[in-house]
């Protein structure tokens, strides 16, 4: 039954023609979250839609990374981690002033470990929640992709170094919280983080983040890195033999979708207010892949409404139905996935063609 | 084609229920200030219905919801009955800070009954403080804190640590294990064991943690048996006390030989665990269902007529039940919602409770209460075997304990 929608080959690049159409329905979502949504939603709920975009962003370098690249990555997590706890240890040293973060001081440390030395400095801060995942994401991806480490291997290898962080992070309470993570915070750049406008200024900061990421990811796709990442994924041998490297593409592609996390976690931290190592595990790290499912994996815009609407729908649910509210969000992923494989995209972009054909008609 | 447009159909149905959420419940953010007007008042329970916290939570969240229903019979506060409204933690920090936010800003509720976990407290705390809503807190903690913003009805360290410790040193067990799940309550409480310790004498053999949900205990039980401690001091939680005293069972260790004193075992975990693993090794709570007080007699009988004759009760359910009472009598003296009015009230507040006389301490927002060492029988309820005579002034600081000095600084 699903030959309908399978027959037609994944089309990426838009076509010439329609390129308009694609930037006018980026302006109008543009205009939707930045001027409609802070007028419309109220100031808590304005905050769980800068959550669910924080994941977006996320979403989107899962989209790349296996959308577009074919790296199934299940281990996201620990990028957003990375990024969130750099965000996390700026503020809490920044609340402390001279002194040492309150969690230490329960768990009986005495002195200020190196490690959070630089994160005192502001600056500082916002550098390594780039270049901590583009670090650990480059050496990661050389050591794994020379190898042709793929396919399942590759994912169950992310997955184990999301199950491995959390166990560190948990392990290490007087160095990172343990299981409490890092929570708390009052200060964000001056501002107090709980008023109404830094929320606000917040939300909007992580809207045009996605907005830019999200228009450098549709660049790249459409460059001639773009077509090779699409090659390497549909026959990396093939593009070995015509003298192209497939482990620098992957490598490249996937540390972009490490930074990403890392900018979504860093953001993440003062607009949700914790970061602990519930959020970055093996589990939110599968609900990402998950959601860029729902929305359509092999386009970009797909994985990010997916990320927006699974949001959407975990908050729904859980606040109508508390009891049985995680059935219903496996419904709607199950149907999503049996009634459309290529996601709420796909069908779009299916229902689309049918009503071309029928004008054509 | 017709099955495409069916399919297409089927997914935009699922999408709209799902974005329906988007805009929130107006007729429920419009109208109600500080959970008065109308004929309710609203009240939010925050527990993990999902996950694996879930199985001792819910048990939490019936309790509260019985005290709920007793007062509405009884009828309500200020001749307004309570609504609840329940929100589901999921077992995960980060969703009890959102649900605390939702229960707060959108349904207004005029104060918040939830979580358990150390780490979920950790979470919530700052929402309540910036929001200045009550929050009340129904498990033994770590002790090491008082927030403006939170009601603390479980014991703090020196209601229940610390006499465990008093009655291992009174046992004539000066050389102790310490074991523990890894996260903050464990780590804490330890860190005030060694220092108690050291300042009486006694000797800690071995410290060792393992994760929440671990399972596996056969190399751990052999340090603790190779280390031959008089007693081990247990804090684990969950699960894997399950596998813990079936390891030691099978090491043949007995209650005789090697007590293990637990504070995160109570009723509802010995089913779990297996009473004949568990059995004659002591546990310090506040309360048990055995517990000998008139007030208990009615709880016991009431939990049992609303869920089931089956079902047991226990500590935590008792703390979750209280603070339903007390915040309704802070509420009544205060002749308000308002929560500068319920806190100034709270304090002094004096009930008789399942587990004897409970007092609030205005300074702290703790309670006064007994401290109780029982021991596991046969039939997996607890007795009692030793209490502290009369209900102990909280102390989340250990502030009057001068070997305690260097843990709160």
């Amino acid at each position: 039954m699903t030959a309908v929608l399978e027959k037609k080959p994944v089309q990426v690049a838009p076509k010439e023609p329609r390129r308009w159409k694609g930037a006018a329905l980026f302006a109008a979502v543009a205009v939707v979250a930045l001027v409609v949504m802070p007028l419309v939603l109220e100031p808590f709920r304005l905050g769980l839609l800068a959550k669910y975009l924080c994941y977006a962003i996320v979403a989107l370098g899962i989209g790349l990374a296996w959308g577009q690249g074919g790296m199934l990555t299940l281990g996201q997590g620990v990028f957003f981690g990375l990024g969130g706890y750099a965000m996390g240890m700026y503020l809490k040293l920044n609340d402390a002033g001279g002194d040492l973060p309150d969690f230490m001081v329960w768990s009986g440390v005495e002195q200020l470990p190196a490690l959070w030395a630089p994160f005192r400095n502001p600056v500082l801060a916002l550098a390594m929640v780039v270049l901590v995942p583009l670090v650990v994401a480059a050496l990661l991806g050389t050591l794994v992709f020379r190898q042709r480490v793929r396919g399942a291997y590759f994912a169950i290898l992310t997955q184990a170094l999301a199950a491995a962080m959390v166990i560190l992070l948990v392990g290490q309470q007087g160095l990172t919280g343990g299981t409490n993570g890092l929570t708390n915070f009052f200060d964000f750049f001056g501002n107090d983080i709980s008023a109404e406008s830094t929320q606000r200024g917040l939300y909007l900061t992580v809207a045009i983040v996605l907005g830019v990421l999200y228009l450098a990811a549709w660049q790249l796709v459409r460059s001639r890195f773009g077509r090779l990442l699409l090659a390497v994924r549909d026959g990396e041998d093939r593009v070995r033999f015509l003298g192209y490297n497939p482990a620098t593409v992957k490598t490249i592609t996937f540390t972009i979708s490490a930074v990403m996390a890392g900018i979504a976690g860093a953001l993440f931290v003062p607009v949700v207010g914790i970061i602990s190592p519930a959020l970055l595990g093996v589990v939110p790290s599968l609900e990402l892949v998950v959601a860029v499912a729902v929305g359509g994996r092999f386009a970009l815009a797909g994985a990010v409404l997916g990320a927006v609407v699974m949001g959407y729908a975990k908050t729904y649910f859980s606040e109508e139905l508390p009891d049985a509210w995680l059935y219903l969000q496996g419904a709607l992923f199950i149907l999503v996935m049996t009634l459309a494989p290529k996601g709420i995209v796909g069908v779009a972009g299916a229902l689309r063609d049918r009503f071309r054909k029928e004008a054509a008609a | 084609m017709r099955n495409l447009t069916w399919r297409a159909g089927a997914v935009a149905a699922v999408l709209v229920t799902a974005l329906a959420a988007c805009g929130g419940d107006p007729a429920t953010t419009e109208g109600t200030t500080s959970g008065g007007g109308g004929n309710t008042i609203k009240v939010g329970l925050l527990h993990s219905l999902s996950g694996t916290m879930a199985i001792s939570e819910v048990t939490v969240r019936d309790a509260e919801l019985l005290a709920i229903e007793e007062i509405n019979k009884a009828g309500g506060v200020l001749g307004k009955q309570l609504e609840p409204v329940v929100e589901d933690g999921a077992s995960d920090w980060p969703t009890f800070a959102e649900k605390a936010d939702k229960l707060i800003s959108q349904d207004k509720v005029a104060t918040v009954f939830g979580g358990w976990t150390s780490a979920s407290r950790k979470a919530m705390l700052p929402v309540f403080e910036k929001r200045k809503a009550l929050l009340w807190y129904p498990v033994q903690y770590e002790g090491l804190e008082s927030s403006p913003y939170i009601f603390y009805t479980g014991a703090t360290t020196n209601q229940q640590i610390i006499p465990g410790l008093d009655y291992l040193k009174e046992q004539g067990k000066t050389k102790l294990f310490l074991v523990g799940s890894d996260y903050v309550f464990p780590r804490t409480a330890n860190k005030i064991i060694k220092a108690y310790a050291a300042a009486n004498g006694m000797e800690i053999l071995g410290e060792e943690y393992t994760p929440l949900g671990h399972t596996e205990y056969g190399t751990l039980t052999n340090k603790v048996v190779q280390a031959k401690p008089d007693a081990v001091f247990n804090t684990l939680n969950g699960d894997s006390n399950v596998a813990f005293f079936k390891q030691l069972k099978g090491a043949g260790v007995t209650a005789e030989s090697m007590p293990v004193l637990s504070v995160s075992v109570a009723e509802e975990e010995v089913t779990g665990i297996g009473v004949d693993n568990i059995v004659g090794h002591p546990v310090a709570w506040n309360y048990y269902q055995t517990t000998d007080t008139p007030a208990n007699t009615k709880f016991v009988e009431a939990f049992k007529a609303k869920y089931g004759a089956n079902k047991v009760t226990s500590d935590p359910m008792e703390a979750g039940y209280n603070a339903v009472y007390l915040w309704a009598e802070a509420v009544k003296k205060a002749g308000s919602t308002d929560v500068e009015a319920v806190k100034k009230a709270a304090g002094g507040i004096a009930l008789e409770r399942p587990e004897g006389l409970v007092t609030i301490d205005g300074e702290t927002q703790h309670m006064y209460k007994t401290a109780r060492i029982g021991i596991i029988q046969p039939d997996g309820l607890i007795k009692e075997v030793w209490n502290s005579g009369e209900p102990i002034k909280p102390d989340p600081y250990l502030k009057t304990y001068p070997w305690a000095g260097g843990l709160a600084s």
